[in-house]
């Protein structure tokens, strides 16, 4: 059965062969069938590819220790969930996870594709198939998540207790759907340089394919911190640790993607820029893999002494990266650029955007990997952390959060800052209210802190501001501006949604560093920790037997001010046996959006025992800013000019809709 | 190993680490004077814990951990100011233990890149942006002639037909 996932597996490597190289042929000849080969190869390449993963599935579910990856990272009393997520919480496993979404995102764009210019369609896949191709032989040669066991073990080693968390079924999915939906846009990118044109057709089809792999990327960097979060017991939502780096810096070349891909699609211009940027965000997404998988950032010494998986992704980067880039120099020139337009405009604001984002994701490359280089260029040793971070990418980000608002109320092609600063002013009127308020009720002292809190009111009303000016409400009657919302196109709403979610995650961050409150103590049974006007009494430890741990958790009755119970927190450590591992569970209480946190440390002979309690003020805005984000991309998506597909004649019914101010 | 990796690590470094239930900062370790503390935690948050990966001495459980954030309290009961606190570790323990590297030739790149992009990409934008208005605003003679010629045309048609 296992030998059946891994030859199917062999068999979708062969086809990602044929898929790379067969529709290129048919594209420059103008042969017909050989485009046509694109397709079924690509879709039945992915039919082929699922089955390797169901298989290797089942092997989780079933615990079938003859195959050393489940024997590596499975227990039999393992939760049914944990087999299933465990496929993935190993590099074999997330390495299939990573070639069954691309097969996927490949297979989307032969079902849906059907209406691309056929040579672009064939170019798109073969670049699809040829980066397929790569990694199935990477996994083929270095990874083989199909291999045996001789004689089979009775039990299995089990997953890492940290990674047996709900956070595993959802984190790693996302993340990589994230990633490798980047391809789609590199795809397309690549495909334009060999074609040596951009059409209509490329920038209708790239926008929403990006504003998808951004929706997915968002959602599981988002989901990754609030799992850091919630597991490891320090409360710490963002760690600038390079691995989370590694997820970020696409996520920044997105967003800049995701904005030139806007003002292609509608003005044209930016063509040549928009191509760059697929490549440079995919090359992120690519770099981030080789960070992750290849050990080189546990050391660089760990890298030399096993270089066989490192040297394979570094080939692999070399030869995407390098090749792409030198294919953009070679044919960039070919390709005109077209638009012109004011720099006070739509555009201008959004080159503005371009400018510091990819700033900050080069400024995060170079923190990330300069410890690395110079070590092995120089044998120097040196550390970069949150710190450097804190004062190069925070200064970065201020100037653009700053100007967001003005984007999406200018005009194309030659906007009114003035009358934008008018439209402006209310948000303005708002956001001065916000920082006077933190002032005057919060903290007097922390100006840093109000000035943030200010910028957070300023993008949320910022973004309020847009609807209700393209809307009119207020100045015609309300139903009309209630037809007149109605009408908006959903990507209107979308940018609103984006930039707001943006605002409340700025919100969540300023107001959980800068007012947070931190008790670290040790408490015997019945004594009571004052926290932020909450008060905690500890009524002690009880055990508790987990099907494949054991449990100690220390129950706290919260009440507000010592008046009535508001509720308990359960907080406790676990032990894995078979792993020998001890794990934290914090004890978390939500109120609002603010949260107590109760994370447990070593216990005394007497029964008393260190704990630590945070009080994390709109610390949930953080993450739920990053779901509004995720919600406006979605709404952006399911407007009927992105839909995939949507048939041309449909388009005049959406312009009598009504599309004011656009 | 530190606990933070791995679930930041996640699906890759499963396994090489392990979890340590234990807390950073501890009880007994802690100033009375909360100022002091306050300011002991700042350094600490700055200060690489050497057998961590990327973790600060304040956020981790490790025992060098410990010493160090002893120390650093002990050097600010003696009275020293932040930064004869950081020099009094750095000498100790190499450049190595700072989470913000600092200015220095060596360094140059890596706190330079970030103003020398946005300065460059800016000028970049601004030249583009130039030429463009160039490219709309001149017309080559050639341009002109033909214009010319073909507004004429245009107006003695419409004189014609009108």
């Amino acid at each position: 059965m296992v030998e059946a996932g891994h030859f199917a597996l062999v068999l979708a490597f062969a086809l990602a062969l044929v898929q790379s190289v067969v529709p290129v042929i048919g594209a420059r000849r103008g042969d017909e069938r050989l485009m046509a080969v694109a397709g079924p190869v690509t879709v039945t390449g992915f039919a082929l590819t699922a089955l390797a993963f169901a298989v290797l599935v089942s092997a989780y579910v079933q615990s079938d220790f003859s195959v050393a990856n489940v024997w590596q990272n499975s227990h039999s009393q393992k939760p049914l969930l944990f087999k299933v997520t465990g496929t993935w919480g190993n590099h074999e496993g997330s390495m299939l996870l990573w070639v069954l979404i691309l097969t996927f995102f490949g297979a989307l764009v032969a079902t849906f594709g059907r209406n691309l210019p056929r040579a672009l369609r064939a170019n798109v896949l073969a670049v699809q198939g040829f980066i397929g191709a790569a990694f199935f032989l990477f996994i083929l040669t270095t990874s083989n998540p199909f291999a045996r066991l001789r004689p089979a073990p009775f039990e299995g080693q089990d997953l890492n207790p940290v990674l047996q968390d709900i956070g595993l079924a959802i984190h790693p999915p996302l993340l990589y759907l994230g990633y490798v939906g980047f391809s789609i846009s590199f795809a397309f990118a690549v495909a334009a340089l060999i074609d040596g044109r951009i059409d209509a057709a490329w920038a209708r089809w790239v926008r929403p394919w990006t504003l998808a792999a951004w929706m997915f990327l968002t959602g599981g960097i988002a989901m990754g911190s609030y799992w850091a979060y919630y597991e490891l017991g320090w409360g710490g939502f963002w760690f600038w640790d390079p691995v989370e780096n590694a997820s970020f810096m696409p996520w920044l070349a997105g967003t800049a993607l995701l904005h030139s891909a806007i003002v292609m699609e509608k003005r044209s211009a930016l063509k040549i820029w928009t191509i760059l940027l697929s490549i440079i965000t995919f090359s992120f997404s690519l770099l981030g893999t080789f960070l992750v998988r290849s050990g080189v950032l546990t050391s660089v010494h760990a890298f030399a002494t096993d270089p066989t998986r490192g040297v394979f992704i570094l080939a692999i980067l070399i030869l995407f990266i390098g090749g792409s880039l030198a294919l953009f120099a070679w044919r960039a020139g070919a390709l005109s650029s077209g638009g012109l337009f004011q720099p006070i405009s739509r555009e201008g604001a959004l080159v503005l955007n371009n400018l510091f984002l990819t700033t900050a994701a080069a400024t995060v490359l170079t923190g990330t990997l300069y410890p690395l280089v110079l070590e092995a260029l120089s044998g120097d040793k040196i550390s970069v952390g949150a710190p450097f971070f804190d004062m190069t990418f925070v200064p970065l980000m201020l100037p653009l959060l700053l100007v967001v608002p003005f984007g999406p109320l200018l005009a194309w092609k030659r906007g009114d800052l003035y009358g934008a600063a008018q439209r402006l002013l209310a948000a303005f009127g708002g956001a001065v209210l916000a920082v006077l308020a933190v002032l005057l009720f919060v903290d007097g002292t922390s100006v840093f802190a109000a000035l943030g809190a200010g910028l957070a009111a300023w993008l949320v009303l910022g973004a309020l501001t847009d609807i209700v000016t393209k809307s009119a409400i207020g100045s015609v009657p309300f139903s009309v501006a209630l037809r007149r919302l109605a009408g908006l196109p959903r990507s209107v709403f979308g940018t609103a949604l984006a930039h707001l979610g943006l605002g409340l995650t700025v919100l969540g961050i300023v107001s959980t560093t800068a007012f947070q409150a931190e008790r670290i103590t040790t408490v015997k049974p019945g004594e009571t920790i004052e926290i932020a006007g909450y008060a905690l009494r500890f009524d002690g430890m009880t055990k508790f037997d987990g099907s494949n741990y054991d449990e100690d958790r220390g129950r706290f009755v919260v009440s507000r001010d010592g008046g009535r119970a508001l509720g308990e927190i359960m907080s406790a450590k676990r032990f894995y046996p078979v792993r020998q591992t001890p794990t934290t569970e914090a004890g978390i209480r939500t109120f609002g959006f603010s949260q107590l946190y109760v994370s447990l440390g070593d216990q005394a002979a007497d029964g008393s025992i260190v704990v630590r309690v945070w009080w994390k003020p709109l610390v949930t805005l953080i993450w739920g800013g990053g779901l509004v984000m995720m919600a406006g991309a979605a709404v952006s998506l399911l407007d009927r000019r992105l839909r995939i597909g949507a048939p041309a004649r449909r388009r005049p019914t959406a312009a009598k809709a009504g599309v004011p101010a656009e | 190993m530190s606990v933070r990796r791995i679930a930041v690590l996640l699906v890759l470094l499963a396994g090489l680490a392990l979890a340590r239930p234990a807390l950073a900062v501890l009880p007994g370790e802690m100033l009375a004077d909360p100022a002091l503390e306050a300011r002991a935690r700042a350094i600490s948050a700055e200060l690489r814990c050497m057998v961590c990966q990327n973790q600060s001495i304040d956020d981790s459980d490790a025992d060098l951990a410990h010493d160090l954030r002893v120390r650093v309290r002990e050097r600010i009961m003696a009275g020293d100011a932040d930064e004869q606190v950081i020099d009094y570790i750095v000498a100790r323990y190499g450049e190595f233990v700072l989470l913000k590297p600092r200015f220095s030739l060596r360094n140059a790149l890596l706190w330079g890149t970030p103003l020398l992009l946005l300065v460059a990409g800016g000028i970049f934008v601004l030249v583009a942006a130039r030429s463009r208005k160039r490219a709309e605003t001149s017309l080559s003679d050639e341009e002109k002639a033909a214009l010319s010629r073909i507004l004429g045309e245009a107006g003695g048609k419409q004189q014609g037909g009108v």
